[in-house]
This record gives structure tokens, C-alpha cells and sequence, in this order.
């Protein structure tokens, strides 16, 4: 449903089990450092998720047959 | 009968003790309309109620002034309740009001009250019901009056805070008549189309009576009902409806609603920051831990020499090349005489060997090779093979070998 919102909350969830696995130090020294370039991505792209979002608002309207439709609202005030 | 002559302390005393022991003295609410209120700096208030025959002088101590949900002013009609004493150094008794709320309202207040036991007993507060929210809401529906300060509060805190999330406005009337039944529809129709991840349903504040609608018991239902976890927003802080009750999570005010339904981008960059770190700290943790351990490897007396290694390597791989070698001509060699074996064992068994040496094979018509002269009889046609070519012949005569 939206799908930037999505990638922002697989990406935090992952970044903490990256933190997780690599604090608790049982990784090799190799996976390690894949997972450090994985982290340090998914920051960067976390980052600029934030940078780039800006709210969007609909307007929930009922069609004849009852089901929703979404309308532009701009916020008047 | 002699008079008891009495002190005036006495008597005040004595009055006092009899108001004292009254049940309906000690507890009672009155009706009234404010007249000479004032407030003094101790936070005390004085005033006067009265109607169109009668006053009765009041006092309500800061203690109870502070919890007053309204400010009193002259000509106000209010209910106060409280305890009726003597004071006894002026000899005159007054109410000592304990709360008092708006005449009118108080009808609004006793239905609050019951409406409050009632969904209370039916379990609609149970905190075993409350739904926990997401942590990072995809969509947001909001239902809400579309215009006035509360959505434009709300929004500019979601941009603010969290701007991944998508907003979802419900327009409803937020007071009158009709607000509950709209509010409670909007509840019911975003669960049906699953139009959100989290629902903030409020309005900024008001009167008790604006804010009535929020403590209908059809709102409460659809809340109590709802799929979609649920934040009330309903006027401000001190305003308590039976939707904050129901409702998964209660705010404040409709801002703090906002703050409550999403994450704070600050504290995500933070956290980044911080994960970044711990990421880099382990890293280097484990970097230098493998340096360690490869300090005390390369200090052991067999990699001593790096070069030493290296060439015992070097030596070792020489070895393993000539071994390969020899292993391989060795299987070579073996298989070149295992094929010349195998041509020469063919070779002699070939049946054109067989017939230049002057033996010679009789098919029959069908094709099959004599093998005895009882396959035969006299008069049958064969065919006769030899080295360099074959014939037709006519069996004349059998002879049996009596051997």
C-alpha cells in the first residue's frame, strides 16, 4: 500500500538484526564485513527515504456503490 | 426550671455539633446561581448562591477550586456540592463546597457516569483488549472534522515527525446530533475497507457539550470493535471522554496524538547513527582481534620466516606436480597395452582371418548360419561364404560322421 514506508520499516528491522549479530560477535570476519557494507547501505537508503518523503493526504470519499474513493485534500489553513 | 445561661462559644459550638451530626447537611448538592464570587490570593473562592427567595453563603478552598473544570463568574447556575457548618466565630453558617459543575451539564455528568459503568462492566476498557500500534504505520486514517485546527495540527506533526507515513481523512461532524453516529461509521466503514494501518479519531477541544459526541456509546462500540488499532484525540488535556477509555491509546490533545502514531524522524537518524556505530565498533573489534591472533600464528616457530614457509610450500606443490606426472604416464602407459591387447584378441577372432585360411560358412535361406547337417536337407539351397566372395550351392547329400 506504500511501499516507501514499507522499505523504510524491512530496512530498519534488518539494520538492528545486523547490529544485533555483529555486537554478539559470532560472525566470521567475512560475513562481518558484509554485513557492515549491508548495514551502511541501508542506512543510506533509510536516509534518503526521510530526505525525499513529504506527508501525503487524501480525502476519503464514498463512491455511489459504497466503496471508498480518495480525493486531494490541501490542508486550508 | 432554671435557664441555662450559655457563652456565645458555646452556643456556636453547640449549634455546630447539631449541623455536624445532620446526614443531609454533611453531604448535599445544591442548586443555585452565583452571585458576589470572588477569588482570593490564598486561592480560596467566596460567593453566594441563591435563588429568587433565598442565598447561602459559600466557600470553596483552593484545594477543591483547582479541580473546578470551569471558571464561575456571576449569574453562572451551578449545582455545588458540599457540607453546610457553622462557622463558629461569626455565628454563621455557610457551604463548604466541595466540587461543583455548570447546571445542566450535571445531567450530562450523571449520564457520563453511568454510561462509563456500564461499558466499564461489559468489559470495553479491559487493557487485555487494547491493541498495541504499529511502529511504523503505512497509513494513517484520520476521522476528524476536515476543517479547524486539530487535522491541521495533526498534519503538520506527522510531516514533521514522520513524512514515509500516508494520511487518510475521514471527514465527520464532530459535534451536534449527528457526530456520533458519523464518527462511529467512519470507524466501522475504515475497518471494512481496511483503509489504514492506525486510526486517530478526536477533535481539538471545546465544550463539555461539543465534546459529547466522543461519549456516545455507538462510538464506544465501533472503537471497542475495531480491527484497526485506534489512538482517541478528544479536546484537551484535561478532558476525559469515554473514548480515551475504550480506545487503544489515549492522547492528550490531537497533536500529541500525531506524536504518538509515528516514529520521530530525529530519533530515527539518531538511531541510524548509533547503529552505524556499534557496527563499526564490532567491525574493529573483530579486525583487531584476528590481528592478534595472527601476531601469535606468525610468531610460532614453523612461519617464523614467511619465505621459509613459502618455499616449504613451493617444495611440497614440486613434489605433488611430479607425482601427478608419473601417476598419469603411469595410467597412460597401462591403458595403451590394454588397447593393443584387446586389437590383437579381435583381430584373431575375425571370421575374414578364419576364411583365408580355407574355412568357409553355409548360411541357409533364412539367413542363419549350418551349424549341423541336421539343419538341413537334401535339395535346399544355401549360401556359401568365402574369403573373397560367396556362392549359391544345392545340398546333393547328407552324410551323418559316425563318430
Amino acid at each position: 500500500m506504500n511501499s516507501n514506508n514499507q522499505t523504510f520499516e524491512q530496512s530498519m528491522v534488518r539494520l538492528e538484526q545486523i547490529v544485533r549479530a555483529m555486537e554478539k560477535g559470532d560472525v566470521e570476519l567475512e560475513e562481518s564485513l558484509r554485513m557492515f557494507q549491508e548495514g551502511t547501505e541501508l542506512i543510506r537508503r533509510c536516509g534518503k527515504l526521510l530526505d525525499e518523503a513529504e506527508l501525503q493526504v487524501k480525502k476519503i470519499m464514498t463512491s455511489p456503490d459504497g466503496s471508498p474513493v480518495e480525493e486531494d485534500f490541501s490542508d486550508e489553513q | 426550671m432554671q435557664q441555662q445561661i450559655l457563652s456565645i462559644t458555646q452556643i456556636n459550638e453547640y449549634i455546630r455539633s447539631q449541623m455536624d451530626e445532620d446526614r443531609l447537611l454533611n453531604q448535599l448538592a445544591v442548586r443555585g446561581e452565583i452571585s458576589n464570587y470572588k477569588m482570593y490570593p490564598s486561592g480560596h473562592h467566596y460567593f453566594t448562591l441563591k435563588d429568587e427567595n433565598a442565598a447561602l453563603k459559600c466557600v470553596m478552598f483552593k484545594t477543591s477550586a483547582v479541580r473546578l473544570r470551569f471558571r464561575p463568574e456571576n449569574g453562572m447556575k451551578v449545582i455545588a456540592m458540599g457540607r453546610i457548618t457553622v462557622y463558629p466565630r461569626d455565628g454563621a453558617f455557610q457551604l463548604y463546597c466541595s466540587a461543583m459543575t455548570v447546571d445542566g451539564v450535571g445531567d450530562l455528568y450523571a449520564a457520563f457516569e453511568q454510561l462509563k459503568a456500564k461499558l466499564a462492566a461489559q468489559g470495553l476498557f479491559d487493557p487485555a483488549h487494547k491493541k498495541p500500534l504499529p511502529a511504523y504505520p503505512g497509513t494513517i486514517g484520520i476521522i476528524t472534522s476536515s476543517a479547524g485546527a486539530a487535522i491541521h495540527d495533526m498534519l503538520r506533526i506527522l510531516n514533521k515527525r514522520y513524512p514515509l507515513t500516508q494520511v487518510r481523512l475521514l471527514p465527520v461532524r464532530v459535534q451536534g446530533a449527528e457526530a456520533p453516529g458519523e464518527i462511529a461509521a467512519a470507524i466501522r466503514y475504515a475497518n471494512h475497507y481496511r483503509l489504514a494501518d492506525l486510526l486517530i479519531v478526536g477533535r481539538g477541544g471545546g465544550s463539555i457539550e461539543d465534546l459529547w459526541a466522543f461519549n456516545d456509546e455507538r462510538v464506544a462500540y465501533a472503537i471497542y470493535d475495531s480491527q484497526i488499532p485506534i489512538i482517541s484525540a478528544v479536546g484537551h488535556e484535561p478532558d476525559v471522554t469515554i473514548s480515551d477509555y475504550v480506545a487503544d491509546l489515549r492522547a492528550a490533545t490531537p497533536s500529541n496524538a500525531a506524536e504518538l502514531a509515528v516514529p520521530d524522524q530525529a530519533a530515527l537518524l539518531q538511531s541510524m547513527d548509533s547503529a552505524a556505530s556499534a557496527m563499526a565498533g564490532a567491525l574493529s573489534r573483530q579486525l583487531r582481534s584476528a590481528r592478534q591472533r595472527l601476531e601469535v600464528l606468525s610468531h610460532s616457530s614453523s612461519l617464523a620466516s614467511p619465505t621459509g614457509y613459502l618455499e616449504q610450500r613451493q617444495k611440497n606443490l614440486e613434489h605433488l606436480k611430479t607425482r601427478l606426472i608419473a601417476v598419469q604416464t603411469q595410467q597412460l602407459q597401462r591403458r595403451k597395452q590394454r588397447f593393443i591387447g584387446c586389437t590383437a584378441k579381435l583381430d584373431a577372432m575375425s571370421p575374414l582371418k578364419v576364411l583365408t585360411r580355407g574355412y568357409s560358412i553355409v548360411n541357409q535361406d533364412d539367413g542363419t548360419i549350418l551349424r549341423s547337417v541336421t539343419q538341413t536337407e537334401p535339395g535346399r539351397e544355401v549360401r556359401v561364404t568365402l574369403s573373397d566372395g560367396s556362392l549359391r550351392a544345392v545340398v546333393s547329400e547328407i552324410k551323418e560322421n559316425a563318430l
